[in-house]
């Protein structure tokens, strides 16, 4: 076929080129420099004038963090809920994915309805907190797996995905007197790789980036997570700014031999950043066909 | 009857924890909104509290506060479903039109990253690119001349909004391409091939296939939106907000959270919820209507 290529046309694939590579540079900007002041001498940030690259290049900062107790612990912490966590999740949602989409299942239709319906009802915060507090799971540990087990949207995709596999695969297996349990986990799991890893890189991620229930519910220090311990140094810095508004003028924030809270937060942000960026780009494939394949159906 | 359930025991095996824990966590917490009807004193609970009728909705109605509560809840969902809706068909035309492969699916990557970030990471990206002592958005305005001192940007109460709006933009707009990106890769190519035999140039194509392509589609996820509009998250509030920009910066449930937490009066943090709830469930049905007659979709 021919292809008509004028002038308009080559101006405007040259601007496409450039937007988009502006977009990227746009949005990848602001981790690099994070990535350059977290290599950056603490004290020499402070001069400010880091951009993409590190001025006076030290590991120090990482040192200093690993160093603090409650950070090494606040790691364990939101290790321990996002393995935990998905694994727990994704299991039940699987579970409960497959009893609904069976056709034969004595409660299916009723469950489905209580399924979507979670979707949209939303009691609020005050009476989930109360709810919480008289379950005893504040200043638990449990606080963080349990309540969030099953994502109503989460088990939708999962049926979407089981009810439009062949069904004589489950029926045979069920004639030649395998149990529901091995249907599920031996014929049908193996089937929905791209479902169920998109399901766990949303869960996992959830569970990584979640600090709100820390803050509502758990205020022990041995049940902190990461990411609350960023929120913590950033609200901290948040009011170091309005002291600084307050004297309209810069502030000697350096004092010798203590990290900056500057310095603190881009190594914090890259750390707790850096494991996601580490999943996601493997799963992309995945996840772009599980989400259009839900989305899509419901 | 019995049978059957006997028979399906495994079935129930699976399903029924997993319904307890779904109806504990998102049904029982409805039983609370009673608490909106009392006086509700911690120490009594809901079966000691006296009841006091519609009064916290009484106050709710007069409290000015609430209506500028509900105002910036609005104003900033509003906000982020436009410039969301329109920023990421306007870039998933863009991103059709790339023929390099290797350069579409780097910037797809690219784009996806701030998705994947916790609110608590966007904040320090904000607060540290916006800070009046080394930001980059200040650092490039006195560079250019634009202006002489750095400005204290999260002290300005009337550019909340704004900062908090492209924020979310950035955050999740490559996220927001994957739908619209699929339904064009879905569309069909003899159109574009009959319409290059007739002729089109790009484009041509690009309006009167690509887009009318993506419109049905558009109008369902922009109707589907406008039923969420009062359901804003209240995390990206929280972390930017701060006493100098709350005016702008406090949302329904934030608000809700304090009267709760700091005075101690449950019963109107309730109603403030129930408000929410009941205006949402409103906006969710008719939505839902109106979606139904436009596209034969159905959620129920």
């Amino acid at each position: 076929m021919r292809r008509r290529y004028g002038a308009a046309d080559y101006a405007f694939e040259t601007f496409n080129y450039v937007f988009l590579l502006l977009l990227g540079c746009l949005t990848l900007y602001p981790f690099l420099n994070l990535l350059a002041i977290s290599l950056n001498d603490s004290i020499d940030s402070v001069r400010g004038g880091i951009y993409l690259w590190p001025r006076a290049f030290t590991l120090g900062n990482y040192r200093a963090i690993f160093q603090a107790d409650n950070l090494v612990a606040a790691t364990l912490v939101s290790l321990a809920r996002t393995l935990l966590g998905t694994f727990l999740s994704v299991l039940f949602t699987t579970m409960l994915a497959y009893t609904i989409s069976r056709r034969g299942f004595l409660f299916r239709k009723g469950f489905n309805l209580i399924l979507i319906l979670s979707m949209y009802v939303n009691g609020g915060l005050i009476p989930y907190y109360l709810l919480i507090k008289n379950l005893h799971l504040t200043n638990s540990f449990w606080v963080y797996i349990i309540p969030g087990l099953i994502g109503a949207f989460n088990v939708i995709i999962i049926r979407s995905y089981f009810e439009q596999l062949p069904e004589g695969l489950a029926e045979s297996a069920r004639i030649d007197g395998a149990s529901d349990f091995a249907v599920l986990f031996r014929i049908l799991v193996p089937l929905s790789a791209p479902v169920l890893a998109t399901i766990t890189l949303f869960v996992s991620v959830g569970h990584w980036n979640s600090w709100f229930d820390n803050y509502l519910f758990n205020s022990k220090q041995h049940l902190s997570t990461l990411q609350y311990e960023l929120m913590k140094i950033l609200l901290k810095s948040v009011q170091q700014v309005s002291t600084d508004a307050a004297r309209s003028g810069k502030v000697d924030r350096a004092v010798a031999n203590t990290l900056t809270p500057q310095s603190i937060r881009a190594s914090m942000t890259i750390l707790v950043t850096v494991p996601i960026l580490f999943v996601y780009p493997f799963m992309q494939r995945y996840f772009i066909k599980g989400i259009t394949v839900g989305a899509l159906k419901e | 009857m019995y049978r059957k359930l006997r028979s399906q025991y495994q079935l129930l095996l699976m399903s029924v924890p997993c319904m307890v824990l779904l109806i504990l966590f998102t049904y029982v917490p409805l039983w609370g909104w009673i608490m909106a009807f009392q006086d509700y004193s911690l120490s009594k609970g809901i079966a000691g509290s006296p009841f006091s009728g519609f009064s916290h909705f009484a106050d709710l109605f007069r409290d000015d506060r609430f209506y500028l509560v509900l105002r910036n809840t609005l104003a900033m969902s509003g906000l982020s479903l436009a410039t969301d809706f329109v920023g990421a068909i306007a870039l998933a035309l863009l991103l059709n039109e790339v023929r390099v492969r290797l350069f579409k699916r780097t910037v797809q990557t690219i784009t996806y990253i701030p998705h994947f970030v916790s609110w608590v990471v966007m904040a320090n990206i904000v607060l540290g690119s916006l800070s009046p002592d080394g930001g980059i958005v200040n650092d490039v305005l006195m560079k250019l001349g634009i202006i002489r001192e750095p400005i204290l940007f999260m002290s300005k109460g009337s550019w909340f909004w704004a900062i908090h709006t492209i924020a979310g933009f950035w955050k999740e707009l490559g996220w927001s391409t994957i739908i619209y990106l699929a339904v064009l890769a879905g569309l069909n190519h003899d159109l574009y091939e009959a319409a290059e035999v007739d002729g089109a140039g790009r484009f041509q194509k690009m309006w009167h296939i690509s887009i009318p392509g993506l419109m049905p589609t558009a109008a369902l996820l922009l109707i589907l939106a406008t039923g969420n509009l009062i359901n804003t998250g209240y995390e990206s509030q929280f972390l930017l907000g701060n006493g100098l920009n709350i005016d702008y910066s406090q949302v329904l449930d934030l608000y809700a959270l304090d009267y709760s937490f700091s005075i101690g009066d449950y019963s109107y943090g309730v109603a403030i919820s129930v408000f929410k709830s009941a205006v949402s469930i409103l906006l969710v049905v008719s939505v839902n209507m109106a979606a139904r007659r436009f596209g034969g979709f159905k959620a129920f």
